[in-house]
């Protein structure tokens, strides 16, 4: 952590000080607002906006799983986002090893061309994959389309180039003596990685991971092109409660609130890894 | 080296050659099969007020279907946010269910693509015969002079729903039966934060029944005779300018209302926010938010002199679901058995009383639940004074291009500017210009 | 695409692992030379089957015909040579003036967005560089946006940018009496006004993140130099923090901008399937030209023009920036 030495004077105290005041209330109002607002009985969100509830309850909280199977869409969004994130940094991390530790030819082609998949507009290639889905799934029988299983490949596929990326950026700064000195004990490179160049780079993955588990959880292009009733996940099965004749906001809210929980506690607690992984990997 | 290289060169061709594959086509099956006569999987449309209660209504008429031929039906009740969608990937992929519900205004649509059974004579033979159904719901289900591309299930009307008691407030005796009299009630209603009129003026496909209904009271239409785009003739301007002059002329509407996209306009309606409603068969809506049958009347929709009828005197489009086959089915049997069910006699009188809507068959509609006065309007509406959205391959562009143009008149009149002939000629012209060259 | 941020990094490798222990086995060669290559496959693969075969096919699907009468059967669809890349360039026309409309939105929407995402997040960092009470409960505090998922904060917007019932409104209207009457933020021209705002709310944490780790990468003793040398901490920001971020800096505005350029996500739940005029975005726009109007082969034809744009720019940029660094170092 950089301190400057000397005191810094008013005029930048100053600015601190109103600066994040300001991004305080620009961060704290929405999730004022989602949080307030799912507290709310339906009257208080359909009027006129207020500040305070007039007066608490919790019937959304209850409401919510019953105006929509939220429970099974959870499930899903969970599974789905779970396996592709665990998925995602197996093979990244796989990946990363082969183009930080090896030279051999083809290599530039490949990391040009798997960043390059970053800027590609998901709506290009929207219609195309669920075609490819389909008929995988009428050529050999296993169903892509529809089931959790292409969604997973799909979202797992999204993060794979950040990850590699990031992954690259951080097993490079894991000094080679290490995994060498390994190799001279014995262990293969596979044995390389996983007890050496891994243990030494649980900042960077666990950055990747949450990177990958985030892009899953909140994903809705496909989601709402690839699921049925059945498999439908949170992104797409929040949007049931504005459907109905009512628009439900104390229920959106408080279902907004179910869903963000798990990332946002999750995000909050894993962030020191965070930061310390994009300060090893992605900005060296 | 070499052998990693042929490899990755493997792996490269295997994808091509299942790209390839792709680009065969989705649908490896052409026409229908009876390859799984036990089992049917059926897209229900979102009727209810929501989605919990449509599986309620209809789960147990499925039970009975199991019961008395043992298929087994799978249900799924997709919202409207999703159907077409759902129903264009299922198009292309040749992966859909065997019977699904559509919008009777995208039937000749759909029909283009070519994915739904005909109802030739024979199939429709196996459910007892075209003659079953009501002719102006038979009028939206494909283009005409082809077969049907699906049959009706549940047809509804507009009709103007009103609040008795802020009627009685202001001193007004019976509803407005022309837009002259609506508008001038709608003044004497919208007062102490309450509206006269309520609308959906964010929801395209909502516009597009308004306007089409306003232009025909012009005496103009927005497809010509051999179905190309007219957007712009003067009838049609005026019509639609006539209908966004509710909020920006005549101020009946709540500004507020040019973002409802959702039902909202029910609701404010349910709640006693606007006095006045245009919808198709509200009444389970309505019932369902806590408004009690004895709270509001229901009229025939407006028209702008005389009586509701043909011609310039129609107040209303043809409104409903219809029930179609996936073509490559592979239980067509089965699907013929199951839309004879949903459209046997019994069955609609139970379907439609739980949804307010009026039986396209003709014997399930004289039964006397659908005679009660509300009924009474909307199948008077039907019979007399309806007529069908146009049957063209294109209508699903054009309820997107003039309903997304109206929705800019109304964010235009709500924002105070103002909206003139020349403006909302502008708007058409352009929605005009975005139809696919035909 | 002639660099990439990757090829930037200061090279750390020099022989591969393997070249030292060359003779130990006898598989050691095979293994040395296929190993690389065997760790690549699964990436290889899903790269492979989810973005680059269907990219191929989006580009054949836009020289095809591709419209409801054939999107049953596609292969059949016949072909149209050139004829959607023409509707879609054609700016005379309405659908090319429409597209070019979208594009120009975006390209202010985008300009906008990544500027003020990059100047909040790097302000935030900087001001939270130094310790002082209650710094960690800001920094955690200010990555919630970025945490939530799209929807649940973007469908929060939209509550507040509601008419009638909106705490915007509410706010500027009724509180503070900046209109004269409530304002509208989902439709007319406002929206992209609400649309920048969403994107800048849920979008500078990731700029804060990113220059947060930047910081830490700078070595204290350039700050000690310089305090000996008597530079004031606006002097330090100007001459030692914004100058050491530069390659941190490069790389982050250009991962905001191709996120922010395609992203569907927030528009699509802030205004639904039909984006009013002021904000349409590109990414719906073409998801609209495909699925609401169901041509699928003009769809496709727009999204390889975005593709070659995007392709483009972060060519340019990347050729551009490399070599101002190079030149500045």
């Amino acid at each position: 952590m950089t301190t400057s030495p000397m005191a810094p004077p008013r005029s930048f105290l100053w600015s601190r000080r109103i600066f994040l005041t300001l991004l305080t209330g620009f961060v704290l109002v929405p999730v004022y607002v989602m949080v307030s607002s799912s507290l709310k009985p339906l009257a208080d969100v359909t009027g006129k906006f207020r500040w305070l509830p007039s007066e608490l309850t919790i019937r959304p909280y209850i409401d919510i799983w019953s105006t929509v199977p939220l429970a099974r869409y959870f499930v899903n969004s969970l599974v789905v986002a779970g396996a592709a994130t665990v998925c995602s940094v197996v093979i990244a991390v796989f990946a990363a090893y082969a183009v930080s530790r090896y030279d051999f030819r083809g290599k530039r082609v490949f990391t040009v061309t798997v960043l390059s998949t970053q800027m590609f507009p998901g709506i290009l290639f929207l219609l195309p994959l669920f075609l490819i889905y389909v008929n995988i799934g009428n050529a050999t029988g296993i169903a892509l389309f529809g089931s959790r299983g292409g969604l997973i490949l799909t979202y797992l596929t999204f993060s794979l180039p950040f990850s590699i990326w990031m992954l690259i950026g951080y097993f490079d700064s894991v000094p080679r003596d290490l995994d060498e000195a390994a190799l001279v004990d014995g262990c293969g490179p596979l044995g390389a990685l996983f007890r050496v160049v891994v243990p030494a780079a649980v900042p960077g993955i666990i950055a990747v991971a949450v990177y990958a588990f985030m892009t899953a959880w909140g994903e809705v292009l496909f989601a709402s092109v690839m699921t049925n009733d059945t498999t439908r996940t949170l992104a797409v099965g929040l949007q049931g409660y504005s459907t109905l004749n009512d628009v439900y906001w104390n229920q959106i809210m408080a279902a907004s609130l179910v869903v963000s929980v798990p990332v946002v506690a999750g995000f909050l607690l894993l962030q020191r890894y965070l930061v310390a992984g994009l300060t090893a990997g992605a900005v060296k | 080296m070499r052998s990693i290289r042929a490899a990755a060169a493997g792996a490269v061709t295997l994808s091509l050659a299942l790209a390839a594959t792709a680009c065969g086509g989705g649908s490896a099956t052409g026409g229908g099969s009876n390859d799984s006569p036990k089992t049917l999987t059926y897209w229900a449309s979102n009727q209810g007020a929501s989605i919990e209660v449509d599986k309620k209504v209809l789960q147990p008429e499925l039970d009975k279907f199991e019961k008395q031929t043992g298929i087994k039906v799978k249900l799924e009740v997709v919202p409207w946010s999703d159907l077409l969608n759902r129903i264009l990937t299922a198009t292309t992929s040749g992966q859909g269910p065997d019977v699904l519900n559509i919008g009777n205004t995208w039937s000749a649509s759909l029909q283009a693509t070519g994915a739904l059974l005909p109802w030739d004579a024979e199939n429709f033979g196996k459910i007892g015969g075209r003659d079953r159904f009501v002719d102006s719901a038979l009028g939206s289900t494909g283009a005409q002079g082809k077969d049907p591309a699906a049959v009706p299930l549940y047809s509804m009307s507009y009709a103007l729903y009103y609040n008795k008691k802020l009627f009685a407030d202001a001193g007004i005796s019976k509803p407005p039966a022309t837009w002259d009299e609506l508008v001038a009630d709608g003044k004497k209603l919208s007062k102490d934060g309450k509206w006269g009129l309520g609308m959906e003026g964010s929801n395209p496909s909502e516009n597009i029944h308004h306007a089409f209904v306003f232009a025909k009271q012009h005496g103009a239409d927005f497809f010509t005779a051999d179905g190309k785009a007219d957007f712009t003739g003067d009838g049609t301007v005026a019509a639609v300018k006539q209908y966004v002059d509710l909020m920006a002329k005549d101020k009946v509407i709540a500004p507020g209302n040019a973002e409802y996209a959702q039902n909202q306009s029910v609701s404010d309606f349910a709640k006693g926010k606007t006095a006045m409603l245009l919808w198709q068969s509200a009444s389970a809506n309505l019932e369902s938010q806590g408004m009690s049958k004895d709270d509001y009347g229901i009229a025939p929709v407006p028209v702008q002199s005389g009586t509701p009828g043909t011609g310039k005197q129609v107040n209303s489009m043809v409104a409903g679901i219809n029930l179609a086959v996936f073509k490559n089915t592979d239980n067509t049997d089965g699907a013929a058995k199951f839309v004879k069910f949903m459209t046997s006699d019994a069955e609609q009188k139970i379907l439609n009383k739980a949804y307010s809507t009026i039986p396209p068959v003709r014997s399930a509609q004289a039964d006397a639940a659908f005679a009660t006065p509300a009924n009474g309007v909307l199948k008077d509406t039907l019979a007399k004074s309806a007529v069908a959205l146009p049957q063209v391959a294109d209508e699903s562009q054009f309820e997107t291009a003039v309903g997304t143009a109206i929705k800019g008149l109304f964010a235009d009149a709500a924002a105070g500017r103002p909206v003139t002939t020349g403006s909302v000629k502008a708007a058409l012209e352009k929605a005009q210009q975005q139809m696919p060259a035909a | 695409m002639t660099t990439t941020a990757q090829a930037e990094r200061p090279a750390v490798r020099k022989n591969p692992p393997g070249t030292a222990r060359g003779p130990r086995r006898r598989t050691g060669r095979i293994h040395r030379v296929g190993l690389p290559y065997l760790l690549l496959l699964p990436a290889l693969l899903l790269e492979l089957l989810v973005h680059l075969v269907p990219m191929v096919i989006g580009i054949v699907m836009s020289f095809k015909e591709l419209t409801q009468f054939y999107i049953r059967d596609w292969g059949a669809a016949p072909w149209s040579a050139l004829d959607n890349y023409t509707v879609s360039v054609d700016f005379d026309a309405p659908v090319g003036e429409a597209l070019l409309h979208s594009f120009l939105v975006t390209i202010a929407f985008t300009l906008l967005s990544v500027g003020l995402c990059w100047l909040i997040g790097t302000a935030a960092a900087v001001f939270l560089q130094d310790a002082f009470r209650g710094r960690g409960l800001l920094r955690a505090l200010f990555l919630v946006p970025y945490a939530l998922p799209v929807y649940a904060a973007v469908i929060t917007w939209v509550f507040m940018f509601q008419h009638d019932n909106g705490l915007v409104n509410h706010v500027l209207h009724d509180q503070l009496g900046l209109t004269d009457k409530p304002s509208f933020w989902l439709i007319g021209d406002n929206s992209f006004i609400a649309l920048l705002t969403v994107s800048v709310w849920k979008g500078w944490p990731f700029a804060f993140l990113i220059v947060m780790a930047g910081l830490q990468n700078i070595p204290g003793e350039l700050y000690e130099a310089a305090a000996l040398d008597g530079a004031g901490v606006w002097q330090q920001l100007r001459r030692i923090t914004l100058p050491s971020l530069r390659p941190v800096n490069q790389v982050l505005v250009l991962v905001l901008f191709l996120w922010t350029f395609n992203d569907f996500n927030t528009p699509f739940v802030l205004f639904g399937r039909t984006a009013p005029e002021a904000a349409d975005l590109i990414s719906v726009h073409i998801y609209q030209a495909s699925f609401v109007t169901w041509n699928f082969g003009t769809g496709s034809a727009m999204s390889v023009l975005l593709l070659l744009f995007l392709l483009l720019v972060t060519g340019g940029y990347l050729a551009l920036t490399s070599r101002g660094r190079r030149k500045a170092s």
